[in-house]
């Protein structure tokens, strides 16, 4: 309990991968939320790959942590601006308004 | 030892926490205030656990530019003034328990995967990468990223050049009825189509734009 290892972080990263497809899931609100679900999705990922990386004394996992981080930054830019032009052509973001799809 | 399980135990409390308030709370800068508040504790974990470099770079790019942006976002929609509920009930909310579930079983299967994991016997032996311990974090990492991972460094850079452009050209839009100057226009302009020489009657006068 009082010696940190491998499963605490594991333990962590799990809770908080949980959570974030709680929020992908349950969202009633709008869309943002959900890039953000996703950008916690992709934290969890890089708690998982840091810790591996400290714990197995190997820098690969720090490496691809950064490039997990590169894409995750693109990712957010880029689903903003597709939320910003969905609000400017139907006027909202709410979810459950988004069904233009029928899905 | 005891003090570094504290500091672990207080800065990942903090982190889930506020992730689940992130899902939670009902305005949408609250959200992007707490989704701030788990990326500084994770990055804290992350300094805390000896990856320095990762941990600095979290909050840079997290906290300075990618929460930032969120709250650019959540400002220009006008969606912070929506007080809409969670679990609202309403015609579709039938999948609720459905979606608790599913992260339930998501949530039993990880912690089964982490309780029931061990290293495999030579896999301590078999690294490739070791750590130096006389060079800091960011050294080392410096070291492999510009000699063992220069490729895939330079292609991360053209992902983000590409998501720049993408960004630009999903929110470009052209305005009509604004004046603006153009400047090939202005430059490519010749004299014959500038000027008109007109010779004038006497007691005649002249007329323009006829």
């Amino acid at each position: 309990m009082l010696s940190i290892g491998l499963g605490h972080y594991l333990t962590l990263a799990a809770i908080i991968f949980t959570i974030g497809v709680v929020g992908i899931f349950l969202n009633r609100k709008n869309v943002i939320v959900i890039l953000m679900s996703i950008e916690l999705i992709l934290l969890s990922v890089n708690i998982n790959l840091v810790s591996f990386s400290i714990f197995i004394n190997d820098l690969s996992g720090q490496v691809f942590t950064l490039f997990i981080l590169t894409v995750a930054a693109a990712e957010a830019a880029i689903g903003l601006a597709i939320i910003v032009i969905y609000y400017r052509n139907s006027g909202t973001i709410r979810v459950e308004e988004i069904d233009s799809l029928k899905g | 030892m005891i003090a570094h399980a504290v500091v672990f135990y207080i800065f990942s409390l903090i982190a889930i926490v506020s992730a689940i308030m992130v899902t939670v709370s009902r305005n949408t800068v609250h959200s992007v205030f707490f989704l701030i508040l788990d990326f500084i504790s994770i990055s804290c974990l992350f300094i805390m656990i000896g990856a320095e470099f990762l941990g600095m770079i979290m909050l840079i790019v997290y906290v300075g530019a990618v929460a930032v942006l969120f709250l650019f976002v959540v400002m220009m929609l006008n969606v912070a003034q929506q007080k809409n509920e969670w679990f609202v009930a309403s015609d579709s909310s039938s999948h609720i328990p459905i979606g608790l579930l599913v992260s339930l079983v998501i949530f039993s299967e990880l912690l089964i995967v982490i309780g029931g994991w061990k290293y495999k016997d030579k896999l301590q032996a078999s690294i490739n990468v070791n750590l130096d311990l006389n060079l800091t974090n960011t050294q080392s990492l410096g070291n492999v990223i510009y000699t063992d991972y220069v490729h895939l460094f330079q292609l991360s850079g053209m992902v983000l050049l590409v998501a720049m452009i993408g960004a630009i050209v999903l929110t470009f839009r052209k305005r009509s009825g604004v004046k603006t100057q153009s400047y090939l226009r202005q430059i490519s302009r010749e004299r014959n189509e500038g000027v008109e020489l007109i010779d004038v009657e006497t007691k005649k006068g002249v007329k323009i734009d006829a």
